[in-house]
């Protein structure tokens, strides 16, 4: 295909020219994966073939747009809307999400718009409907924007089961993937089932350094509060600014500090996945009007969402990854040929370490990438169920559906039907459930044996299994102002009156009631932090290498601001400095517990299996380990007796006893165990305030876990949770090298916290330790309860 | 380790698994056993639980029973996940069950999700009344003992399930294994009991406070 004159005078019109992978994206035939960085017209690329095409009108859906974020599908609906109706397209382009309307998805499943943009949840769910064959026949293209970031996660599996569906339904569908710059394009191509690859202009280097401090940075914290002052005055200076945090608490505290600090009232909002809808909408509409400065934002806005005219990004907190910072730069700077502009601002002294790091990375375009490892089957698993909402199915057909995507192409037989055996009959040892088998077989075709239960696997439809969420509403009037959400654990941890930050305003916790926390304003300005988890970015190994061989040449330190070189000075003289061949291990005390910190550099998947090892032969030893942590940088435990000599913890002869066992109790696998059995269909989702109060919530995950552990060890979903936390841990044989390269321990114990380890008091994704330290803190603090009852 | 519970001008004994023993009487209480909840959610359409815990909760009375003199045991209420339960139990388990009640009484208090089960053996009753206080399902005038609740209590940020032990109420935990648990400071629980004590189960029965006046250190 060319460009219609219509279109040509349309981009003449504004005096835009069109980009040539724009025109080579028109022109090809079969799917493609375009690579563009942000800014280059990317998602623009991916519409003008189907614009081009509806250009005369069009029947039916044609076009399935989808996205890994529900804002950015928003945001593509108002930027289309534009070039539609100056060029007096006749097209109807809808987007649908979990926000969408009740009655405005009814309506699109009986008369769908020619384009739809979407989500992968939405897909899914959409492809459950018996109405499926008929909405989806006329679907001609589908397109895939960041495909990138869905390709990391099990989304992406989901996503391209969802495309096999779409593709038996429309023979002949075409699919565009859009990917911002990656380091391995025939990976990604190859997790789409194989697509020609186009590669647009990189454009000019982007102009990225250290944003310049009055004050130096602390050991430790994620907030950057010392930077305020220069944060803001950076912002005085740009037209537009992205302020991206690591994590949503990080979020709330930084947007709080800089309205503190803001003499002439500039505007600024906050952007969060744990915002309401109206809150984020909000946002993004002040956004796209031009009437903001500055967005304090995270993920939700990290995916090419073209708002605004940035100018500037501030990336506050360590880059973790190289990759995820290139493509941060890309948001600052619309225009394509003038190099972005983007400004680090670390947190605490590691993170200057890290970012000095990350800079001499980005300018030598030595990118980081996971591999993305063949699909998991508990997708696949609840992929199954929902096609068979849709209607019977032959299991052969379904079969060859699978491995015609790319992350399944390598499914076996043996695994498809042991994914089947499982949605049909739960796949037990004991063959229980003859008579109340979910799937049933009848000539040839497998079918839901009770209706209703389709109702129950639409509830469950999607792969990501956050923390359970707790609504956040103001008290007093009925149904109160939504805020946003919190973590359960959270909610649960807090007392009448105990103060914390949502939605950039501090509030007084009321009291839970039917599941929903109610709060109330509060003059006071002393939060406690609203917990969020969130996810937990690991750097890459080269960025870790490079931290290494920063920190034990002193050599090299000139590359450092000179309070860096003080703290790293001090480290030295208080503790251990890692260097090349050895392990350095620190011990102190802290909160009426031990902690030890190794310092391996070894990555995080490798001191995450370290942490299993050593916190199994402190427990043999009696120390009472209570919980690690770790880093790409170190592994930190903590005990309630101190670890006297490392090197005993550390023998190779006997680290491994016992692991095995040790494995299958640990809070790390049965947390993958509760995501697993999420994703499979095994535990039902609970949804945020679903549930109400006075009645007993579900039973929990790890009864379920153990209790399959007892009784049929080689279930299917006890083989995917060991195979995904193998994911996360390494071999043996990785450890036993970084033991080999680092034959020297050197053991230093500390007075109190060091500086190099003080950044990981405040890391998360902890892992707790269930053992007797365990239990002699419970006893601990049941005796001080019970004194400060007078029971006692 | 066993923990003994003054109530009600009664001694009792709350046990590690979440049963009660009164000893005087020779009466084992448990609550919430929840048989053949798995083959339920299954009927329903729903999920496909390992189907073993109907096993494990009679293992786990099997035990008792043989640790204890038993004269009586008395179940709370909510013995069977519904009124199908008592016939739809394998084999297996129904012959364990009917050999523990040899030599026994056994009485069935009835619950919300058993009310309209027909158990093989042993009798049914709503209520018992015994030394001035009530057995019943769910907490009413007191003194009483009782369950449905499923109660659980933390400490040092773990929860388990726990007796909960007030002036008017002792409340069981649920002895069944696919049982969840709602934690005693949260409405109606906190009202009932407090101030009182949970004792947690585990290998030590662990007691804290519930809904004390105490000067709580802020974070």
């Amino acid at each position: 295909m060319s460009l219609p004159d219509r279109f040509r005078d349309w981009f003449a019109a504004r005096g835009w020219q069109p980009h040539p992978h724009q025109l080579a994206l028109l022109a090809a035939k079969g799917d493609t994966l375009l690579i563009a960085p942000t800014g280059g017209g990317k998602t623009l690329a991916g519409f003008l073939p189907s614009l081009v095409d509806l250009a005369n009108g069009g029947e039916g859906l044609h076009t399935l747009y989808l996205s890994p974020l529900k804002a950015l599908t928003a945001d593509i609906a108002r930027n289309l809307a534009a070039p539609v109706s100056e060029m007096g397209l006749k097209v109807r382009i809808e987007d649908r999400t979990g926000d969408t309307s009740s009655a405005k998805r009814a309506r699109q499943r009986v008369d769908p718009p020619n384009i739809l943009l979407t989500t992968p949840e939405s897909l899914a769910l959409m492809t459950s409907y018996p109405e499926a064959p008929k909405i989806f026949k006329s679907l001609k293209r589908v397109v895939v924007d960041e495909i990138h970031a869905l390709a990391e996660s099990k989304r992406g599996d989901q996503t391209m089961l969802g495309i096999a569906r779409l593709r038996s339904l429309a023979p002949g569908l075409t699919v565009t993937g859009l990917s911002a710059t990656v380091s391995d394009p025939e990976a990604l191509a190859a997790f789409m089932g194989g697509a020609e690859i186009l590669r647009a202009d990189p454009g000019p280097a982007p102009d990225i350094a250290m944003l310049p401090t009055s004050e130096p940075p602390p050991w430790a914290g994620g907030n950057a509060h010392y930077a305020v002052p220069d944060v803001m005055a950076a912002v005085a200076q740009a037209r537009m600014t992205l302020i991206f945090v690591n994590t949503r608490a990080q979020a709330e505290l930084f947007f709080q500090q800089l309205w503190e600090a803001n003499p002439d009232n500039l505007p600024i909002g906050l952007h969060h996945g744990s915002l309401s809808r109206e809150a984020r909408q909000r946002v993004e509409q002040a956004m796209a009007e031009g009437a903001l400065r500055a967005v304090v934002c995270t993920g939700s806005l990290d995916l090419g969402i073209d708002w605004g005219d940035v100018d500037l990004v501030l990336q506050v907190g360590a880059p973790k990854l190289v990759t995820r910072l290139v493509q941060r730069i890309g948001r600052s700077n619309h225009r394509y040929d003038a190099p972005s502009r983007a400004r680090l601002v670390p947190a605490n002294r590691f993170e200057v370490i890290e970012s000095i790091v990350a800079l001499e990375a980005v300018q030598a375009r030595d990118l980081d990438g996971q591999p993305h490892g063949p699909g998991p089957l508990d997708v696949l698993c609840q992929h199954i169920l929902l096609t068979a909402c849709a209607g019977p199915f032959e299991a052969d057909a379904l079969f060859e559906e699978f491995r015609s995507s790319g992350p399944y192409q390598t499914l076996t037989r043996a695994q498809f039907d042991a994914c089947l055996d499982f949605c049909a009959t739960g796949g037990y040892a004991l063959k229980a459930y003859d008579r109340w088998q979910r799937l049933m077989v009848r000539k040839g075709l497998w079918y839901l044996r009770d209706p209703r239960s389709a109702k129950l696997i639409r509830m469950n439809i999607g792969t990501i299994t956050d923390p359970e969420q707790l609504n956040v509403r103001m008290a007093r009037a009925r149904g109160g102002a939504p805020l946003g959400t919190v973590e359960e654990s959270f909610a649960a941890s807090l007392e009448p009156g105990d103060m914390f930050l949502i939605g950039g305003r501090v509030v007084a916790f009321e009291r839970l009631r039917e599941m929903v926390v109610e709060v109330q304003n509060t003059p006071r300005k002393q939060p406690r932090i609203a917990v969020y988890s969130g996810v937990k970015m690991a750097s890459s190994l080269q960025v870790s290498h490079r931290v290494q061989a920063l920190i034990g040449e002193p050599e090299d330190w000139h590359r450092l601001p000179a309070d860096i070189r003080d703290w790293l000075d001090m480290q030295r003289r208080l503790s251990v400095l890692p260097r090349a061949g050895v392990l350095a291990c620190e011990s102190f005390p802290r909160g009426g517990q031990w902690h030890l910190t190794i310092w391996g550099f070894a990555g995080r998947n490798a001191h995450q299996t370290l942490g299993l090892l050593i916190s199994r032969r402190m427990e043999a030893m009696g120390l009472g380990p209570l919980g690690f942590v770790t880093t790409d940088y170190a592994l930190m435990i903590w005990s309630v007796d101190p670890v006297d000599d490392p090197a005993l913890l550390l023998r190779a002869d006997t680290l491994q006893d016992g692991f095995d066992d040790w494995l299958a109790h640990n809070s790390l696998i049965k947390r993958t165990f509760r995501s697993v059995a999420t994703i499979a269909g095994l535990m039902q989702r609970n949804l945020p305030g679903q549930r109400r109060s006075g009645k007993q919530a579900t039973f929990s995950s790890d009864i379920i876990h153990d209790t399959l552990r007892r009784h049929d060890p080689d279930h299917l979903l006890l083989r995917i949770t060991r195979d995904e936390a193998r994911r996360g841990l390494v071999d043996y044989d990785r450890i036993e090298d970084m033991l080999r390269s680092n034959p020297l321990i050197d053991h230093a114990r500390a007075p109190h916290v060091t500086p190099l380890s003080a950044p990981l008091l405040l890391e998360i994704g902890r892992v707790s330790v269930d053992g007797e330290g365990r239990e002699r803190m419970m006893e601990r603090e049941a005796e001080r309860l019970m004194r400060e009852a007078g029971l006692a | 380790m066993t923990r003994r519970v003054d109530f009600a001008g009664q001694v009792f004994e709350a046990r590690p698994s979440g049963a009660l023993w009164w000893p005087e009487l020779r009466w084992l209480i448990v609550a919430d056993l929840h048989l053949g909840k798995s083959a339920r959610m299954a009927a329903r359409g729903g999920a496909l639980l390992p189907p073993h815990e109907t096993e494990d909760t009679i293992t786990k009375l099997a035990a008792e029973l043989d640790a204890l003199p038993v004269a009586r045991l008395v179940s709370l209420g909510d013995a069977f996940e519904d009124a199908a339960a008592p016939d739809a139990l394998r084999a297996s388990d129904r012959a364990r069950l009917a050999a523990m009640a040899q030599g026994r009484n056994w009485c069935w208090i009835t619950g919300n999700h058993d009310e309209k089960a027909l158990p093989a053996f042993g009798s049914v009753t709503s209520e018992i009344h015994e030394k001035g206080l009530t057995l019943r399902h769910i907490a009413e005038t007191g003194p009483d003992i009782s369950g449905h609740y499923h109660p659980k209590a933390r400490l040092a940020g773990r929860a388990r399930p726990a007796f909960l032990v007030g002036a008017d109420h002792l409340i069981l935990p649920a002895f069944g294994t696919y049982t969840g648990g709602l934690d005693c400071e949260s409405a109606p629980l906190d009202t009932l009991v407090g101030p009182g004590i949970a004792l947690l189960c585990g290998s030590k029965i662990l007691s804290r406070p519930i809904g004390h006046q105490t000067a709580r250190r802020r974070a």
